[in-house]
């Protein structure tokens, strides 16, 4: 494992003390815990189905939890799989909106572009771009909020390889500046250090 | 408060490119050209009954919009994605409402005038029913707001909507229509009661479906 610098102490923190979901009367998973903070990651993993994607939701507080808390300091981005971007409008404009509502200037907008490999794709309008395309305008909506609490919902889907790799250099530059990650893939994901959750092991055999 | 206008502003953008601003006045005007054609050319018969019609019609053009209201934006996650940032959902159904009513409302208005000279309405008449529709709509755009949010998740959401929403407008046309015949200005004032007991009530029941909805 490669060294990383310290990160900066940015305050930020999420804790998830003893989770549980219920959704659609079925108890999809119990007992997680998970204590991150500034500077680290975690991978969450298991079959389709488990409930990864119901378990980011319940952090991000979109979702009530069945039993447990969640605790965080710090503002929160999310990508899932819904676009959330104005199809018909450029898609610099498309993101241009999020970055007014999170107060984001128009220079990290376009750092964030450049980031993502977008900047030559910034008037195209999103309607037109490829999957793994809009997937990049995702992440780069993440890097711009400047939110220090990252929730990435399968974020390599549909990305090539040099486009994970831009991932990877991004997740490693938000955690060396005080952020922290998790993310959920069923692929790996270049994430140095990240604490596994395996959802298998807090799943709830059916009766 | 300052994430309103933002809100706003891209929802009137999203209107006015998917060009569904014109449907609700083209609908008006549509219903006001073929009513003579219908009634028959008795120019008593359309001036006493033409105020009524055109009631109904402002009533039906308003539930056009509904499927484009909230669902789009439901299903793209950016009430999600707002939710998150800290905007509540009830703050989301002022915005839409507003730009709604924006987008709906003084079209409307314009397009009664048209609409008034096709059924060679007299001229009291025609600033009544101006009057009337100013509170109206208002009204007309909350209860198409609210039925949007309370739908948004379900299939074939669009007939539901109509008929959730038509037993909730029936005040709304009884006072309305109610005004054109009324001297006493009682029916206009039951009209601005039930406009603001709508307009009032939509943003948290709204809010309160949207969170409720939620997958």
């Amino acid at each position: 494992m490669s060294e990383r610098p310290a990160p900066v102490p940015s305050g930020a923190r999420l804790r998830l003390a003893d989770l549980a979901c219920l959704r659609g009367g079925r108890l999809l998973f119990h007992h997680v815990n998970l204590s991150l903070a500034a500077g680290e990651a975690a991978m969450l993993t298991g079959p389709n189905g488990i409930g990864k994607s119901s378990l980011m939701r319940v952090v991000a507080g979109l979702l009530p939890a069945f039993a447990g808390t969640v605790e965080r300091e710090g503002a929160l981005a999310l990508t899932d799989e819904r676009l959330a971007l104005d199809m018909e409008r450029p898609m610099a404009d498309a993101l241009a909106f999020w970055a007014m509502i999170d107060g984001a200037s128009p220079a990290a907008l376009a750092v964030a572009l450049d980031r993502m490999a977008l900047t030559n794709l910034a008037p195209v309008p999103v309607r037109m771009l490829s999957t793994g395309q809009r997937k990049r305008a995702m992440l780069a909506r993440v890097i711009a909020s400047g939110a220090p609490i990252w929730l990435l919902d399968e974020p390599a889907n549909g990305l090539d390889t040099a486009s994970i790799a831009l991932l990877g250099e991004a997740i490693a530059a938000h955690r060396a500046s005080g952020g922290l990650v998790l993310a959920a893939s069923h692929q790996p994901l270049p994430m140095d250090g990240a604490i596994g959750i395996d959802l298998r092991d807090h799943a709830v055999e059916p009766a | 408060m300052n994430m309103l206008i933002p809100l706003i502003a891209r929802d009137l953008a999203n209107g006015w490119r998917s060009a569904g601003l014109w449907l609700p006045v083209a609908f008006l005007l549509l219903v006001a050209s073929l009513y003579p054609f219908a009634l028959g050319p008795d120019a008593g018969l359309l001036a006493r009954t033409g105020g009524g019609m055109l009631w109904i019609a402002a009533l039906l053009a308003s539930l056009l919009p509904i499927d484009r209201l909230i669902a789009p934006d439901r299903d793209a996650g950016v009430i999600d994605q707002l939710s998150l940032r800290g905007v509540s959902e009830e703050t989301q159904v002022i915005a839409k409402l507003i730009a709604h009513w924006i987008g709906f409302g003084p079209p409307l208005l314009l397009a009664l005038l048209p609409a008034a000279a096709l059924l060679k309405l007299p001229a009291p008449t025609i600033w009544t029913l101006e009057a009337g529709l100013l509170i109206g709509t208002p009204a007309l755009a909350a209860l198409s707001i609210l039925v949007a949010s309370l739908t948004a998740g379900l299939r074939s959401s669009g007939a539901l909507a109509g008929l959730l929403a038509l037993p909730l407008a029936v005040p709304l046309l009884i006072f309305g229509a109610g005004t054109l015949g009324d001297g006493s200005g009682a029916a206009m004032k039951f009209l601005g009661a039930t406009s603001l007991l709508l307009v009032a009530i939509t943003p948290v029941a709204g809010g309160a479906a949207l969170r409720a909805g939620r997958e």
